[in-house]
């Protein structure tokens, strides 16, 4: 599969793996902010062809375990009503909110419905102009186009049962919370690819600055993520702090314009709380107000929904890459996927979710039982391969026909 | 020092979710909790997918199973040669020959008979061809809005072979796994089907009636050789080794490089962030064998038309009991991990 295969090639992997071997001198600790990136780096298992030095620390980029359960618990209560048809991407209905669930809604006989595109909430809108609909908006700066142009399209179209339950935020001002804490360790981050197809690079080059601090923006195949720490570990090396871009196939540095038109005509940034960090200030979107009437909290008025964040969840500290989940006494026992505690667990990109899938072994069990494989985090020097590139290390092709 | 406790979670469960269906571990927890209590006894408690009964000497196997597919009609079937197909399964993977099946059809009314037809004249040829006949049935019809079109039940009884005993609770340290061939194939199908999702994929269900592929096998094996098989329907691949694992409290160990998923599978699965490993296969089958048969009961695969992509996929481990894991094309291991509920699509 073209832009996929070339991605995953494993001898490409491993001579990245060690090209960083031959550079590293002591310990770094690096930073991927998306979950998508986490669920790479967990699934292939590349922090374990890194060499010891190389920490990776998991980042705050997964949009359902940010969530605040305010919001969920605002979308609990939009979904219940009887008329409402709710529609959400699939991750969120099973994230707790205070006492229930999207699941649990449904189950309850709520209308809530999963889609892939916010569009297709305005054509259940078009279709069902006797229900209202509402969208659950939710995401980084990347799904905010798509949620940003279902409103847009709403009001051209004069729906007039059709809203958008806003919940977005915003990579760089909580980088900015991480990287200003006086207990961060981060000294290298991978920025999230896909954000920046969207944005562009330059809000990252004003934090690169500021924090003197070596920025990859990078993608999310396995060859991208070993790519990008390759370059993070060489800046380090050398004392630079720039912004470099791995993932070219996609990022420019103006990023996708009409993309960012779209939002500043719907959005305007605001504060928003974040589920593990505390509210941020301006770290945002919700609808301007000459769209008010698509504003699912205003049409809903659920201003009043308020939640209490539990303090002492570890998930805080996790976003934050100050812990890993396996340091959490619940992790694996108490806290599981099918009766997750906390929402790191509950999405498929959440950490602990990815620790959980592919990595329990860690906790309290002897590692890599698979013949052939390393033990994790093994400093023993490895031959690269040597083979053409592009080709796929497989001793067979998995894919046929 | 943040004390490292986590919010409290949500109360016990007191309603079906959507999940209890999945075929995951809330399909896991409603048997243990509900189901295996109310009806115990020692042939419902070996959990496999067929009852293995002696009645006047003849031993049997029995089995059913549901049909609520949406779409009923999809690319490579309908939702009535799939009610045949994965009944027969279900005795041929236990080691049975399949003989009679039973049909019980629950009807939406204003569901369109010219459908209806359609679908019974679909489970005529699908039973003809798996050489099975279907000898009982029943209808009932619900009011519009009580039911999604039809749903199916079907039952069945096969003779199993002389001295065939399989169970998932005897896969044994050194065994070998053994897949049929590609994966994903139903699931795939049957969700670009779906309303909502347009996508363009000439993905067919793989849905086939694999007791000739079992009789090949047990044609190449000798006694006892086979361990166990099943098919790997909703929860996939990963969910049916699971369950092979933590019944005959054994580790499992599969080669990521061994697994073949068609193209337009793994697109799809990019696409929507799905684990082709977890996603329903109709005409596939998962075998656990003795390693010093493998290669002979693979190579009868491979001649079969059905088993033309069949592979070994790893081993039977003594460690880590109860746990799937998967060497991937890094080298690097990983956890094959039971999902709790359906696989959800991500948000980016």
């Amino acid at each position: 599969m073209k832009y996929i295969d070339e991605y995953r090639d494993a001898g490409v992997a491993k001579g990245i793996a060690q090209a960083v071997r031959a550079l590293v001198t002591r310990p770094w600790v690096l930073m991927e902010i998306c979950g998508g990136q986490t669920h790479t780096i967990m699934r292939y298992g590349l922090d374990e062809m890194l060499p010891p030095e190389i920490e990776l620390v998991h980042g705050p980029g997964c949009p359902v375990c940010v969530a605040p359960l305010e919001i969920i618990d605002k979308a609990l209560a939009i979904a219940a009503r009887p008329g409402v048809i709710f529609v959400s991407y699939g991750d969120m209905l099973r994230v707790p909110g205070s006492h229930s669930d999207l699941f649990r809604v449904k189950a309850a006989g709520g209308d809530v419905r999963i889609a892939y595109s916010p569009m297709d909430a305005v054509k259940l809108a078009r279709e069902n102009p006797t229900r209202q609909v509402v969208f659950f908006g939710i995401g980084f700066e990347t799904t905010a186009p798509a949620n940003a142009m279902s409103v847009w399209q709403a009001r051209r179209e004069g729906l007039r049962n059709f809203s958008l339950l806003a919940a977005h935020v915003l990579v760089p001002p909580a980088m900015r919370v991480i990287l200003a804490s006086p207990a961060n360790r981060v000294q290298g981050l991978i920025a999230p690819g896909h954000v920046c197809t969207v944005m562009g690079t330059r809000e990252y080059e004003d934090l690169s600055r500021d924090f003197h601090l070596p920025i990859v923006i990078g993608g999310f195949e396995p060859v991208d993520l070993l790519e990008a720490v390759r370059l993070l570990v060489a800046q380090l090396e050398e004392g630079r702090a720039e912004v470099e871009n791995q993932y070219v196939r996609s990022v420019t540095r103006e990023g996708n314009q009409p993309a960012q038109r779209i939002i500043e005509q719907v959005f305007e940034v605001s504060d928003r709380q974040w589920r593990g960090i505390g509210a941020i200030p301006m770290s945002g979107y919700k609808l301007r107000p000459e769209f008010a009437e698509y504003d699912a909290e205003l049409v809903y008025g659920t201003g009043e929904i308020t939640a209490h964040e539990p303090p002492e969840c570890i998930s805080a500290l996790v976003l934050q890459g100050l812990k890993k989940p396996v340091d959490c006494a619940a992790f694996g026992s108490l806290c599981t996927p099918e009766r997750p505690l906390g929402a790191p667990m509950v999405s498929s990109e959440g950490v602990c979710a990815a620790y959980h899938a592919y990595r329990r072994r860690d906790v309290g069990q002897p590692i890599l039982a698979v013949p052939g494989g390393r033990p994790r985090l093994s400093s023993r020097p490895e031959p690269p391969e040597r083979r053409p590139a592009g080709t796929i290390a497989c001793p067979t092709e998995p894919e046929v026909r | 020092m943040i004390p490292l406790v986590c919010p409290a979670p949500i109360a016990t469960r007191d309603t079906i979710l959507l999940g209890h269906g999945s075929g995951g571990k809330l399909s896991a927890e409603l048997l243990r909790d509900v189901f295996l209590p109310a009806f115990a006894n020692p042939v419902l408690a070996k959990l496999d997918d067929q009852a293995s009964i002696e009645i006047g000497g003849a031993r049997l196997a029995f089995t059913t199973d549901s049909f609520v597919v949406k779409p009923l009609f999809f690319p490579g079937g309908d939702i009535g040669s799939l009610a045949v197909h994965g009944t027969v399964n279900d005795l041929a993977v236990g080691g049975a020959i399949p003989e009679f099946l039973s049909a019980g059809f629950i009807l939406e009314e204003g569901f369109p008979m010219a459908d209806l037809r359609r679908i019974a004249d679909s489970m005529a040829s699908a039973a003809a061809r798996a050489g099975v006949t279907i000898v009982t049935g029943d209808t009932k019809v619900v009011e519009r809005g009580s039911g999604d079109g039809v749903y199916i039940n079907t039952a069945g009884i096969g003779r199993l072979r002389e001295g065939v005993q399989l169970s998932a609770s005897q896969a044994r340290p050194g065994d070998a796994v053994i897949l049929s061939g590609s994966i994903g194939d139903h699931g795939i199908a049957i969700l670009s089907q779906r309303e909502g999702l347009e996508l363009e994929s000439d993905v067919a269900s793989d849905s086939a009636a694999l007791h000739t592929l079992v009789g090949a096998m047990f044609a190449a094996s000798g006694a006892g050789a086979i361990r166990c098989m099943r098919d790997p329907t909703r929860g996939g691949v990963a969910s049916t080794l699971n369950e092979i694992a933590q019944q005959s409290a054994v580790g499992i160990e599969i080669d990521e490089c061994t697994i073949v998923i068609h193209s337009a599978v793994r697109g799809a699965c990019e696409l929507l962030g799905l684990d082709p490993l977890y996603v329903a296969n109709e005409g596939k089958l998962v075998a656990v064998v003795a390693r010093e048969q493998a290669d002979a009961i693979v190579e009868a695969m491979r001649r079969h038309p059905l088993g033309g992509d069949a592979a070994i996929i790893g081993q039977v481990t003594g460690a880590h009991p109860g746990m799937v894991t998967m060497r991937t094309a890094f080298g690097t291991a990983r956890i094959v991990d039971m999902l709790a509920g359906d696989q959800l699509p991500r948000i980016c």
